[in-house]
C-alpha cells in the first residue's frame, strides 16, 4: 500500500494510508468535541442569571482584556495556517518560525486568561460562589485546558520535527494539531459571543 | 481515614465477598505461576492489539460483570419475596440497585457487544484488522479499569446508592456524603474514554477498511447497525462527560451546578443524565438488531427482506433517539405543550421498530428454518421484544405515564426491552459466532436446556412486575407490607429470577463442557452461513485473510460459494506481505494510571489523583515519541499458517 505512487501535488500528510486515516479519525474526533462543547454551553446558558446573591458577569467583565485575549488567538489561528503553507512548500524552516509563533500567542491568550480568572476570584466570583460562575469556570475553563494541552502537545511535535524533519508522519501530526488549534480558535469564537458580549449586554 | 472506614465492616455478606476475592485472586497468581503463564499473558493477550482476541476479553469481562450483575439481582428478589423481610437493610438493598442496574448497562451489555462487534466487523467486511488498533487496545483497558474501579466499591469504601441515574439532590454530597457516588462518577467516566474511542474508531473502520467491492448499501446488517450505533456513540457519549464532570465538580470542589443553593439546577442532572441516557438505550439494542438480523437469515436460509427498510429505520430510529429524552420525566413538571412534544416524538420511535419486526417475520416466511439456539433466541425475542415496545408506548402517553411512572410497570418494560432484547442477543452472538472465536461450538443441547429455562425464568420473572406495577408497586423500595397484596405475584418473580440464574449457570457450564468435548471446526463456516467472516478459515489466522475476499453483493460468501457449486473457483494468487500493527504494553499501563487517578478522586487523595495523571500523560508521551510502524507477515509464513487451517 504504501508503495503507490502519488501526484507530486499531494500534500506528504495525505501519502500515507495512516495519515489519511488518522486525519479522518480526527475530524470524527472534532465531532464529538463539538457535542461536548455544545453541552457546556448550554449547561452555561441555562445558567446564566443564577448568581445567587453573588456578583453577575456585567460587573466584572471588562471588554479590554477579552478583546486581547481575542485578538491573540485568532492571530495564532492565522500564524498556524502560515506554518502549514511553509509545510506544504517543505520548509521546515518556515515551520518552525510560525508554530512557535503560534505557540507564543497562544502562551500570551493562556497569562491573559489566567490573569483574568485571579482577577475575578478577588472580586468574590469563584467557582463555588454561585451555579453561573460555576458554570462560567467550567466551560471557559474548558477551553482553556485544551489550549494548554494544544500547547504542550504542539511542543512535543515540534521535537519530533527536529529529530526527523518533514516526513509524512510527522506532517501528518502537524496537520491534526493544526485541525486542533483552528477549532479551539472557532470555540473561542462562540465563547467571545456567548459568554462575554452576552454577559455585558445583560 | 481510619482502616475500617476503608474497608467496608459489618456485613457477613460483604466478608463472604472479601474472601471470595482474595481466593480468586491468589488462585489466579498461583496458576499462572504455577504453569509458567505469566509471560504468555504478557505477550499473547494484555498487550494485544488484534481485534479477535480485544473481542474475545471484552465478552470474558461481560460475561463476568453478567454474574456480578446477577447476583445483586437475585439478593434484590430474595429481599422483595416477602413482606417485612430483614435480609437486606434499606441502604444496603440501594447499593445493590444502584450497582445492579449500572453494571447491567455500562459494565455487561456494552462491553458484551462491543465485544461481539470487535470480533465479528472487521472479518464482515474483509478488513485486516480496525483502523486505529492501538486505540482499540486503549478502548478495552479504559472500559476494564473504570469497571474494576467500580466493582472495588462495595469492599473499599462502599457503594453508590442514588441509583443508576444518580439524581440529584440524592446524590449530591449532603445526602450521600460517602465515598461511593464518587466511584460512579470515576469509574463511568475512565470507561467512557474507552467507549469514545470505540465510536471513533469502528466507524472510521466501517467507512474505510471494508474491501473495496463492498459497497455501502452491501454490507452485512450487523456492520450496518455497528456503523449507526457508533455513531449515536460519538454524539451521546460526550453529553455523559460533561454531566459526569459537572457533578464531580459539585462533589469535589464546591461548585453549584446541581446543588439546591447558590443557583444550582438538579433539574440540569435530569436533562444531561437522559439526553446521553435514551441514546445509550439505543446503543444498547441496534448491534441487538443487527445480530438477530444476522442469525435470522443465516437459520431461515434466506436473504434478509427489506434491506434497505431495515438500514433507514436504524436510521430514522437513531435520529428520534435524541429527540425523546424527556418522555423519562413527565412527571417532573415540564408542563403539557413540552411533554405532548415528546410524547409523540416517543411514540414514533414504535414505527421504524414495527418496520423491523415485519422484516424479520417475512425473512421467516417460507424459509426453511433450523432450530439452532442461536436460532432459538432470536425467535423469542420477536414475541417478548414486542411485549416490551408495547408497553413501551404505553409508557409515552404523559398522561398515562402518571401512573406507571416509578412502578414495578416501569421496571417490567426496560426488562423487557433490554433482556429479550440485548441479553437475548448477546446469547445468541456468543452461540453464533463462538466457532469462529474458539474454534470449537458450543453444545447445542446444553444451549437448548439454558435457552429454554432461561426464556421461561424471564416471562414469570417480568411479566407479573407488569400486574405489581398496576397494583401499586413503586420501584426501588426494600420491603413492603403483608396488606399490600403484592406478596404471591413477587414470590413467581423471585421463582422466575431463579431459573435465569440456572440457565445462566447452564450456559456457563456449557463453555467448559464443550471446551473439554466439542469436537474442533474442521471447516470455517460450520452455519452455512451468508457473510464475509465465515469465509475464514478455522482457525482464523491473526492477519484474517490471506487474500482480500471480493464482494460482489449482499451475502457476499453465500455467493461465493454458488459460484463455486457452478465451478467457478477463484484462481490461486500468490501470496503478498501482510503489514500487521505491533502490540503494544502502553495501553495497559495507560489505563492502570487512569485507574490510580481515578481512586485518588474517590477518597480526594490529591496527591494520588495527580500522580496517577502524570502517569497518564507520561505514556501518552511515550507513545507520541513511538514511532512503531508494525511488521510484515512473510509469505512463508502465510503459507505455512494456510496449510494448518482448514477452509
Ligand atoms: C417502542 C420503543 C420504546 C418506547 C416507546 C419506550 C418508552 C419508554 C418510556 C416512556 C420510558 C419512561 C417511563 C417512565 O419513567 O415512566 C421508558 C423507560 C425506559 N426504557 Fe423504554 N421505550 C422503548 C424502547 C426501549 C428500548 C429498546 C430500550 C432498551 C433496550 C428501553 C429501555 C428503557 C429503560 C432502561 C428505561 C428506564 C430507565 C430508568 O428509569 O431507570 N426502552 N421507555
Ligand atoms: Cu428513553
Amino acid at each position: 500500500m504504501e508503495s503507490v505512487e502519488y501526484s507530486p501535488n499531494t500534500p506528504l500528510e495525505y501519502q500515507s494510508e495512516t495519515g489519511r486515516l488518522n486525519i479522518l479519525g480526527f475530524w470524527v474526533f472534532l465531532g464529538a468535541e463539538i457535542a461536548l462543547f455544545s453541552t457546556l454551553f448550554a449547561t452555561y446558558l441555562v445558567l446564566v442569571g443564577r448568581t445567587g446573591g453573588g456578583p453577575g458577569p456585567e460587573e466584572l467583565f471588562e471588554l479590554k482584556g477579552v478583546l486581547i485575549e481575542t485578538f491573540l488567538l485568532l492571530t495564532s489561528s492565522f500564524t498556524c495556517g502560515l506554518a502549514i503553507h511553509y509545510m506544504r512548500n517543505h520548509s521546515l524552516k518556515g515551520v518552525f518560525l510560525w508554530i512557535g509563533v503560534t505557540l507564543a500567542l497562544g502562551l500570551g491568550f493562556l497569562g491573559f486568561e489566567i490573569y483574568e480568572f485571579v482577577h475575578y476570584i478577588h472580586e468574590g466570583a469563584a467557582l463555588t460562589t454561585s451555579a453561573y460562575w460555576s458554570g462560567f469556570f467550567v466551560l471557559v475553563g474548558t477551553h482553556g485546558a485544551h489550549v494548554t494541552m494544544g500547547i504542550a502537545w504542539i511542543s512535543l511535535i515540534l521535537i519530533q520535527l527536529k529529530q526527523r524533519g518533514l516526513t509524512p508522519d510527522t506532517t501528518r501530526k502537524v496537520f491534526i494539531s493544526s485541525l486542533y488549534w483552528h477549532f479551539l480558535d472557532v470555540v473561542w469564537i462562540f465563547i467571545f459571543t456567548a459568554v462575554y458580549l452576552y454577559g455585558m449586554v445583560m | 481515614m481510619k482502616l475500617d472506614e476503608f474497608f467496608v465492616t459489618g456485613d457477613p455478606l460483604i466478608y463472604g465477598a472479601d474472601v471470595s476475592i482474595a481466593l480468586t485472586l491468589i488462585g489466579a497468581i498461583f496458576v499462572l505461576t504455577y504453569f509458567k503463564k505469566w509471560k504468555w499473558l504478557w505477550t499473547e493477550w494484555l498487550t494485544t492489539v488484534d481485534h479477535k482476541k480485544l473481542g474475545v476479553m471484552y465478552i470474558i469481562a461481560a460475561v463476568l460483570m453478567l454474574f456480578r450483575g446477577g447476583v445483586d439481582a437475585l439478593l434484590m428478589r430474595a429481599q422483595l419475596t416477602v413482606p417485612d423481610s430483614s435480609f437486606l437493610d434499606a441502604n444496603h438493598y440501594n447499593e445493590i440497585f444502584t450497582t445492579h442496574g449500572t453494571i447491567m448497562i455500562i459494565f455487561m451489555a456494552m462491553p458484551f457487544l462491543i465485544g461481539l462487534i470487535n470480533v465479528v466487523v472487521p472479518l464482515q467486511i474483509g478488513a485486516r484488522d480496525v483502523a486505529y488498533p492501538f486505540l482499540n487496545a486503549v478502548s478495552f483497558w479504559t472500559f476494564f479499569m473504570g469497571a474494576m474501579l467500580f466493582n472495588i466499591s462495595f469492599v473499599i469504601g462502599g457503594s453508590p446508592s442514588a441509583g443508576w441515574t444518580s439524581y440529584v439532590p440524592l446524590a449530591g454530597l449532603e445526602l450521600s456524603p460517602g465515598v461511593g457516588q464518587n466511584y460512579y462518577l470515576l469509574g463511568l467516566q475512565i470507561a467512557g474514554i474507552g467507549t469514545l474511542l470505540t465510536g471513533i474508531n469502528f466507524l472510521v473502520t466501517i467507512l474505510k477498511m471494508r474491501v473495496p467491492s463492498m459497497k455501502l448499501m452491501q454490507m452485512p446488517m450487523f456492520t450496518w447497525s455497528s456503523l449507526i450505533t457508533m455513531v449515536i456513540i460519538i454524539f451521546a457519549f460526550p453529553v455523559l462527560t460533561v454531566a459526569l464532570a459537572l457533578m464531580t465538580f459539585d462533589r469535589l470542589f464546591g461548585s453549584h451546578f446541581f446543588t439546591m443553593m447558590d443557583g444550582g439546577m438538579p433539574m440540569l442532572w435530569a436533562n444531561l443524565f437522559w439526553i446521553w441516557g435514551h441514546p445509550e438505550v439505543y446503543i444498547v439494542i441496534l448491534p441487538a438488531f443487527g445480530m438477530f438480523s444476522e442469525i435470522i437469515s443465516t437459520f431461515a436460509r434466506k436473504t434478509l427482506f427489506g434491506y434497505k427498510a431495515m438500514v433507514y429505520s436504524m436510521v430514522v430510529i437513531a435520529g428520534l433517539s435524541f429527540l425523546v429524552w424527556v418522555h423519562h420525566f413527565f412527571t417532573m413538571g415540564a408542563g403539557g405543550a413540552v411533554n405532548s412534544f415528546f410524547s409523540i416524538t416517543t411514540m414514533l420511535i414504535a414505527v421504524p421498530t414495527g418496520v423491523k419486526i415485519f422484516n424479520w417475520l417475512f425473512t421467516l416466511y417460507k424459509g426453511r428454518i433450523r432450530f439452532t439456539t442461536a436460532m432459538l433466541w432470536s425467535l423469542a425475542f420477536i414475541p417478548n421484544f414486542v411485549i416490551g415496545g408495547v408497553t413501551g408506548v404505553m409508557l409515552a402517553m404523559a398522561a398515562a405515564d402518571y401512573q406507571y411512572h416509578n412502578t414495578y410497570f416501569l421496571v417490567a418494560h426496560f426488562h423487557y426491552v433490554l433482556i429479550s432484547g440485548t441479553v437475548y442477543a448477546c446469547f445468541a452472538g456468543l452461540y453464533f459466532w463462538y466457532p469462529k472465536m474458539f474454534n470449537h461450538r458450543l453444545n447445542e443441547r446444553l444451549g437448548k436446556w439454558s435457552f429454554w429455562i432461561f426464556v421461561a425464568g424471564f416471562n414469570l420473572c417480568f411479566f407479573p412486575m407488569y400486574f405489581l406495577g398496576l397494583a401499586g408497586m413503586p420501584r426501588r423500595i426494600y420491603t413492603y407490607g403483608i396488606g399490600d397484596g403484592w406478596m404471591s405475584l413477587n414470590v413467581l418473580a423471585t421463582f422466575g429470577g431463579v431459573l435465569m440464574g440456572i440457565g445462566f449457570l447452564i450456559l456457563v457450564y456449557n463453555i467448559y463442557y464443550s471446551f473439554r468435548y466439542s469436537p474442533r471446526e474442521t471447516t470455517g463456516d460450520p452455519w452455512d452461513a451468508r457473510t464475509l467472516e465465515w469465509s475464514t478459515p478455522a482457525p482464523v489466522p491473526h492477519y484474517n485473510f490471506a487474500h482480500l475476499p471480493e464482494a460482489k453483493g449482499h451475502d457476499a460468501f453465500w455467493i461465493m460459494k454458488e459460484e463455486k457449486k457452478q465451478g467457478k473457483a477463484p484462481e490461486k494468487k500468490p501470496y503478498k506481505p501482510i503489514h500487521m500493527p505491533s502490540y503494544s504494553g502502553v495501553p495497559i499501563i495507560m489505563s492502570v494510571f487512569f485507574f490510580i487517578a481515578g481512586f485518588g478522586m474517590v477518597f480526594s487523595w490529591h496527591w494520588m489523583s495527580i500522580l496517577g495523571l502524570i502517569g497518564v500523560l507520561a505514556t501518552m508521551v511515550i507513545r507520541s515519541f513511538d514511532y512503531d510502524k508494525g511488521f510484515y507477515v512473510s509469505v512463508e509464513e502465510i503459507e505455512e499458517t494456510e496449510k494448518k487451517t482448514t477452509l
